[in-house]
């Protein structure tokens, strides 16, 4: 508890990687996870598309086929792109605003764990007595009586408890650092979009997630401990979940999007060397999405009967939505237009982002039309318009990102024409996927469902959709040689090996762990560009180069989130075991933790000037 | 530069926001609690979708006794005043005031918690639990989720009155205390919705037994 602790602390290996709170290390652990969590939903997605391959097809059983469909939307969705976008978030928003570290270096780091450790409980149903089967929906009384659902469903409540905890601290973190950590003349109105969409997006999960917390803290007292919320017996009601669970769901998925249209304005500018088309509407229509996305959930429930007004409100509401997204479109498309446009396997990317995310949204105004939506509403053309959104628009949009900011993360460049075979092979075997599925839905094929008959012309539609999957597989795949064979290049990628606009390529690569060794003064929007155009070799220095307060590592934020993870497992096997006795020895763990936190003071570490200058010479 | 060096200088006026790491937690605290509305506007509106389910069980009417809920508001809203006192001390740099006023803050807050598992007890012992109607569930899920908040607060607020004995009041310490007092008013004024809506319309609302 000394009160100087200035040497810097000597960490290496997996003890360093379990204890840091360097927000560009977290970033590498969030794409550790997501991309293992990817590969995860991928397997139980090629799963499914065999299994639907032709029409009565055995495979895999009706129930596996259930917990197939269950967990690859909750993997996907909650475990999968979510931590990747926080991987990207973490890696440059700091950068691009011109800050050293995050506000919350260790909440940071607790919100990694927590959502690492809850996405493996989840997972680890697959070998506890099965995992979930009740879509990732949960809807009651389904999820919520023991009658029609297994322990699997507990798997759920509680892994995605304890990961939801960890996203919404995280996104606390990156509200406040936002906020309060810009770097001199970095004002709202010169914030690249990735950042203003991260900053948008962390709001949102900020309001949207304890809607969920408390969904799940219902679903768990009625599982568990007998409460009669969706009993409609005892006089609960199932529409709550419904709506409860949307009023978190829909702002998921802009949760989800936003972070994506940050991404691609990045890179559209970038290679199309402009300055990004209509900014102040861009930043404009990324809040508007935001705050409308809040007030559209019950078109997920048009069918539910909540009636012709409600429904009417809700519907105009979602076509709003296309307004705002529109301007972003439009505003893409007069970046590139007379731009001096170079495609890299980042612009591809977010060049096809464009058409195909316009058609998934053209199918989303389709849909929210209710009486349309009622011959829509469960079947495959609901399934082919989301994946439209999320594979074609988010998933697009995190390639864009990977290799776009690749290079800043760990200094080697991703090879230009596996990337390029990467982009087509995903490119054309998604669109073979999904597009046939809007007329699968059409015809009548409900999502769901283990299998079809024959003889209702839904074979082709299948067989096309099922052997499209084998280009997404292989794009994947060349994805994954591609990082291989960029870790084993020799060649350094260099500060700013895209000639691009924003902070974040005007410090070497990877970023020194203090990111900045002084912090920069910004003068214009694109601030690193303002500075070429002035013909200046790099930023201005806002403060003489001085010593660096560095917060210490901790294990604590791992300790923390396996307290909840043993509680979980406490929960979930507290009808089996009879006592609650885990559970609350894991909560008192994680307690105790707090306590020490709070107890022994933080005081950090310097590095000095002269070891800047020595590290600055190396790079 | 660093926190450190200010220990041993002069204390500035607001010490809670004197340094970065200050500002950060205040503001990341408040965004929080705006979390924590959601949290507790959730809860709120679904015990009001599900007050009049009592499923032949006891109902609101039949069960609440304001005698000991009065007492447990003068109790809970006396605390937030003292809370008040304790952060007005902390911007006078008193440190003593400050101990003193939180212990009185947490001995209030003690009288609560103690009133409500009370009054939990007596409820249980009119046939009102956890699985008895949808009534019930939604009534100890969103008065449980506050009391547990209550608790939270008394273990954290103590906490700090502990460690200051040995830290004192620095710009490392200042905004742990202003941090809890925005805590326990938020809790506090939870608990005037509470009030409002789960026993005032509780006693005057509301069907009969179902």
């Amino acid at each position: 508890m000394s009160d100087h602790t200035s040497h810097a602390p000597n960490r290496s290996g997996l003890w360093d990687w379990l204890t840091t709170v360097d927000h560009k290390k977290i970033g590498i652990l969030y794409l550790i996870a997501g991309g293992f969590f990817f590969i995860l939903g991928g397997v139980e997605a090629m799963l499914i598309r065999l299994q639907l391959i032709y029409p009565e097809a055995k495979f895999v059983a009706a129930g596996t086929f259930n917990e197939l469909i269950t967990m690859h939307g909750t993997t996907m969705i909650f475990l999968a792109v979510m931590p990747v976008i926080f991987g990207l978030m973490n890696a440059i928003v700091p950068l691009q605003i011109g800050a050293r570290d995050v506000a919350f270096p260790f909440v940071n780091a607790l919100g990694f764990w927590l959502a690492a450790l809850g996405g493996l409980l989840l997972n680890t149903s697959w070998f506890l007595g099965g995992a979930p089967d009740v879509g990732w929906t949960a809807y009651a009384t389904l999820s919520s009586n023991h009658k029609f659902s297994t322990l699997g469903t507990d798997f759920y409540v509680l892994g995605l408890q304890i990961a939801g905890l960890g996203t919404l601290i995280g996104g606390i973190n990156f509200l406040v650092t936002i906020i309060n950590m810009r770097a001199p003349g970095m004002t709202f109105m010169r914030m690249p979009l990735f950042t203003w969409s991260s900053f948008v997006t962390s709001a949102l999960i900020l309001f949207a997630f304890p809607a969920l917390t408390v969904g799940l803290v219902f679903l768990m007292f009625d599982r568990i401990f007998g409460a009669n919320f969706f009993n409609p017996d005892a006089g609960g009601n199932i529409v709550i979940w419904e709506h409860i669970f949307w009023i978190f769901g829909h702002p998921e998925v802009y949760i989800l999007i936003l972070p994506a249209f940050g991404i691609i304005s990045e890179v559209v500018s970038t290679f199309s060397k402009k300055r990004l088309f209509g900014y102040s509407s861009m930043v404009f229509a990324t809040i508007l999405i935001g705050f409308l996305g809040f007030m559209v959930w019950a078109h997920h429930m048009f069918t539910t009967g909540l009636g012709p007004i409600a429904n009417t409100l809700f519907g105009i509401a979602t076509m709003l939505i296309a307004v705002p997204t529109g301007i972003k479109i439009f505003n893409w498309l007069l970046t590139l237009w007379g731009g001096h446009i170079r495609f890299t396997t980042a612009n591809l990317f977010a060049v096809g982002f464009i058409p195909t995310f316009t058609i998934g949204g053209m199918t989303g105004v389709m849909l929210a039309v209710p009486p349309a939506d009622y011959q829509y509403h469960d079947s495959y053309f609901v399934v082919a318009h989301f994946h439209y959104v999320i594979v074609g628009g988010l998933v697009f949009g995190l390639f864009a990102g990977l290799y776009y900011w690749w290079p800043k993360m760990f200094g080697k460049l991703l090879n230009e024409t596996l990337g390029k075979w990467h982009f087509w092979t995903f490119f054309i075997g998604f669109h073979l996927t999904f597009f046939p599925q809007h007329f699968l839905g059409l015809m009548g094929m409900p999502r769901r469902v283990f299998t079809y008959l024959p003889g209702q012309n839904l074979e082709m539609g299948n067989l096309i959709s099922s052997i499209g999957v084998i280009g997404m597989a292989l794009g994947s795949i060349i994805f994954a040689i591609n990082m291989v064979v960029a870790a084993k290049s020799k060649k350094a990628a260099g500060n700013d090996p895209w000639d691009a606009r924003t902070l974040e390529w005007a410090i070497p690569s990877p970023a020194p762990e203090y990111n900045f060794a002084q912090t920069p003064l910004v003068r214009g929007l694109d601030a690193l560009w303002t500075e070429k155009m002035a013909g200046n070799k790099g930023m201005t220095p806002a403060e003489p180069l001085g010593s660096i307060h560095m917060p210490s590592p901790s294990f604590l934020p791992f300790l923390m989130s396996l307290g909840l993870f043993v509680a979980g497992y406490g929960f979930i096997y507290a009808g089996q075991w009879g006592t609650y006795i885990v559970a609350i020895a894991g909560i008192a763990f994680t307690l105790l933790c707090m306590l020490l936190r709070s107890l022994y003071d933080d005081h950090g570490y310097h590095i000095e000037p002269d070891e800047i200058e020595e590290k600055g010479v190396k790079a | 530069m660093a926190a450190d060096h200010a220990v041993n200088t002069v204390l500035p006026d607001e010490p809670e926001k004197a340094t970065l790491e200050g500002k950060n937690k205040v503001l990341g605290f408040w965004l929080f609690l705006g979390g924590e509305t959601v949290l507790f506007g959730t809860l709120f509106a679904t015990f009001i979708a599900l007050r009049d389910q009592v499923n032949g069980g006891p109902s609101a009417q039949e069960l609440f006794d304001m005698k000991i809920v009065a007492w447990a508001t003068f109790l809970l809203l006396t605390s937030s005043l003292t809370s008040v006192f304790a952060t007005m001390a902390l911007h006078k740099h008193n440190l003593k005031a400050v101990q003193g006023w939180l212990v009185i803050t947490v001995l209030l807050g003690l009288g609560f918690l103690g009133l409500e598992i009370y009054e939990f007890y007596h409820y249980v012992h009119e046939e009102l639990g956890m699985t008895t109607s949808a009534f019930s569930s939604s009534f100890y899920t969103l008065v449980g989720f506050h009391g547990g908040h209550v608790a939270f607060g008394i273990c954290w607020i103590t906490g700090l009155i502990i460690q200051s004995m040995k830290k004192g009041l620095t710009v490392v310490t200042a905004p742990k205390f202003y941090v809890a007092g925005l805590y326990w008013h938020f809790i506090d004024v939870v608990w005037v919705f509470i009030f409002t809506v789960v026993y005032l319309m509780g006693m005057i609302g509301g069907k009969a037994v179902a």
